[in-house]
């Protein structure tokens, strides 16, 4: 998550990490966080109607 | 320890340790695929993180692990076909 937000975040470093970049890894982190769960929903469904399936 | 406590007769604890490991390394292999997923899958999907996950980012992150996990059932089906032929 670090990582990714910081490649979409802070596209040229700075002195200091400034206010606008802050905001912008705290949406990216929130996002990411969310993305998570969607990619963990979708994943469960598809082992759950795989293994019912066979 | 547990060596003792599976040695007394009628006492299963060594079937239940083992199936709790069992259990707990499944949960571990999810969470680690679920980590690949959700990096790749951003990547190919979030273009800029906004204020919401929109539905389209929704709908590609979910398509995205699909179309993979078919992917590699497709692959892993095609490497048995080019075997079987040889």
């Amino acid at each position: 998550m670090s990582e990714r937000c910081f490649v979409k975040c802070v596209v040229k470093p700075g002195t200091s990490l400034e206010l606008s970049e802050r905001q912008c890894v705290a949406k990216c982190m929130d996002r990411y966080m969310e993305s998570w769960n969607v990619v963990s929903r979708a994943y469960a469904n598809r082992i759950q109607t795989y293994s019912s399936d066979s | 320890m547990e060596q003792q406590i599976s040695s007394i007769p009628g006492y299963d604890t060594d079937k239940e340790l083992q199936q709790f490991v069992e259990i707990e390394q499944q949960k571990a292999r999810f969470h680690a695929q679920v980590h690949k997923f959700t990096e790749m899958c951003w990547d190919k999907c979030i273009d800029k993180p906004g204020n919401r996950l929109e539905a389209k980012e929704e709908a590609c992150l979910t398509q995205c692990v699909e179309r993979f996990l078919d992917s590699t059932h497709f692959i892993v089906n095609r490497l048995d076909e080019i075997r079987k032929q040889q």
